[in-house]
């Protein structure tokens, strides 16, 4: 185990690489989930007002 | 197909070989620049410029390298397997340094041809396998069988 | 009989391109297609850093290849999208395309930052160097530019789809990089090593290296499928806000 994470003495350029990576790609796809979800809340409340507004 | 959608394809068309053009134009113009370091048959041949620095790439020559006793000085033949150019260098050498390897050193050529290098870089192939692979390969290449 | 049929086909295309038939089907899709990509990655990753071996030459330092090399194809692979899209986009002003060619934009820019990234971690080890100006490296560099350029024309121009035309042009004009960026490494002599797996003959890498190799690259496939479709929902729900479907889903299921 302790082989596996000292990379044969390259752990200080191989685990950043890797670590980079996956904050990168995992950023990618949950900011436009995320996004995706506010403005489906955004639009809801939107919707909710304007119904008010015509029930006066 | 419709003729306004026609013309714009034809106008995509045109802009895609204008620039296609544009660039083949202006690399053949770059050619040599682009290339990053010169071989020792170029620096033998004299195409090589002499006194300001440039970078000379090439492979250890087997049995050419000299450590000095104390530091860090080092002593060593690269060859395009046409010319070989002596290097000399002081400082830190990469992992990757050994007889064999193409290395690409930065530095000056100096009144003798030797090159005095500020650094150097090793440069690996292509080529990827297990230790006991490249053995293998190595022992049969050793007996003559390709 | 034959313009009916063309027209049946016609019309059958565009409800396909329709954005409610789109953001549908992308929501449909997202769960199964960020299943396969993990799945994908977590194989690729046991099989790239446990179960390869050891490089002859490089030890364990070569192991930053599976990242480094399917980032490095993406980075191409997303710019032909965003080309091709912003094409058709150009040629038949489809909608469509020109939102795909908008929202591959950034994340082909992310594969771009981490193949240059991931090269330099790799490079300062072997090479000595975190960078150098070599044909390789320089047209990589070139490609994020282009990215950020595309990117820039894209957030300066309030009009979409004015934008969308500039910024078709813009990455048609790059597509010229593509094949400097693959064969910078054949025409020149660069620091950067020449092809391992797309060379005509076999490819030089051991097969227990190269099956990780292509695990990794599949699920970086995967993974720009997912960032399209996330994306796309986004783009397509921003767009029709004012439209009587997007009410009607509103109004609907809680969980669209």
């Amino acid at each position: 185990m302790s082989e596996f994470l000292t990379m044969g003495g390259y752990a200080l350029f191989v685990w950043p690489a890797y670590g980079i990576t996956a904050l990168a790609l995992t950023l990618t796809v949950a900011l436009p989930l995320r996004r995706h979800r506010q403005l489906i809340r955004e639009l809801r409340l939107m919707a909710v007002q304007r119904n008010r507004e015509t029930h006066k | 197909m419709r003729p306004k959608r026609r013309q714009r394809m034809i106008l995509v068309g045109l802009l895609l070989l204008g620039v296609a053009l544009a660039a083949t134009l202006a690399m053949l113009a770059l050619r040599e620049n682009i290339n990053l370091f010169f071989s020792p048959s170029q620096v033998v041949s004299g195409e090589a410029p002499h006194n300001t620095p440039f970078r000379l790439g090439g492979m250890v020559v087997a049995g050419s390298v000299q450590r000095a006793s104390e530091g860090l000085q080092v002593r060593f033949d690269l060859t395009d397997t046409a010319q070989s150019v002596t290097v000399t260098y002081n400082g830190i050498l990469p992992d990757l340094f050994r007889e064999g390897q193409g290395i690409v050193a930065q530095g000056k050529l100096d009144q003798r041809g030797v090159f005095s290098a500020t650094q150097v870089l090793a440069k690996h192939d292509e080529n990827y396998m297990p230790p006991e692979v490249h053995d293998a390969l190595q022992k049969a290449q050793a007996m003559g069988v390709k | 009989m034959d313009s009916h049929i063309e027209l049946t086909w016609r019309a059958r295309f565009h409800r396909l391109g329709s954005p409610p038939a789109v953001y549908r089907l992308a929501s449909k899709l997202l769960p199964w297609a960020s299943a396969l990509c993990g799945l994908c990655f977590a194989v690729g990753l046991y099989s790239g850093l446990v179960l390869a071996p050891t490089d002859y030459q490089q030890g364990e330092s070569y192991r930053i290849i599976y990242i480094h090399v399917p980032a490095a194809w993406m980075s191409m692979f997303v710019y032909v999208v965003l080309a091709v899209s912003g094409g058709i986009g150009l040629i038949w002003r489809m909608k469509l395309a020109e939102a795909v060619a908008r929202i591959s934009a950034p994340v082909g820019a992310v594969y771009t930052f981490l193949a240059l990234l991931t090269g330099s971690l790799w490079g300062k080890p072997m090479w000595g160097t975190w960078w150098i100006w070599d044909a390789r490296l320089t047209s990589e560099l070139i490609l994020l530019f282009l990215y950020l350029g595309y990117m820039a024309l894209q957030a300066a121009i309030d009009d979409r789809r004015t934008a969308a035309r500039a910024g078709a042009v813009l990455a048609l004009v790059g597509v010229i990089n593509l094949p400097i960026i693959h064969y910078s490494v054949e025409w020149w002599n660069t620091l950067h090593q020449g092809p391992t797996v797309t060379k005509f003959d076999q490819p030089s890498i051991a097969l227990s290296m190269l099956v990780p190799l292509l695990l990794m690259a599949l699920a970086f496939q995967l993974h720009f499928l997912v960032a399209l479709l996330a994306r796309i929902r986004v783009e397509i729900l921003d767009t029709e806000r004012r439209t009587a479907w997007v009410a009607d889903l509103l109004a609907g299921d809680p969980h669209v």
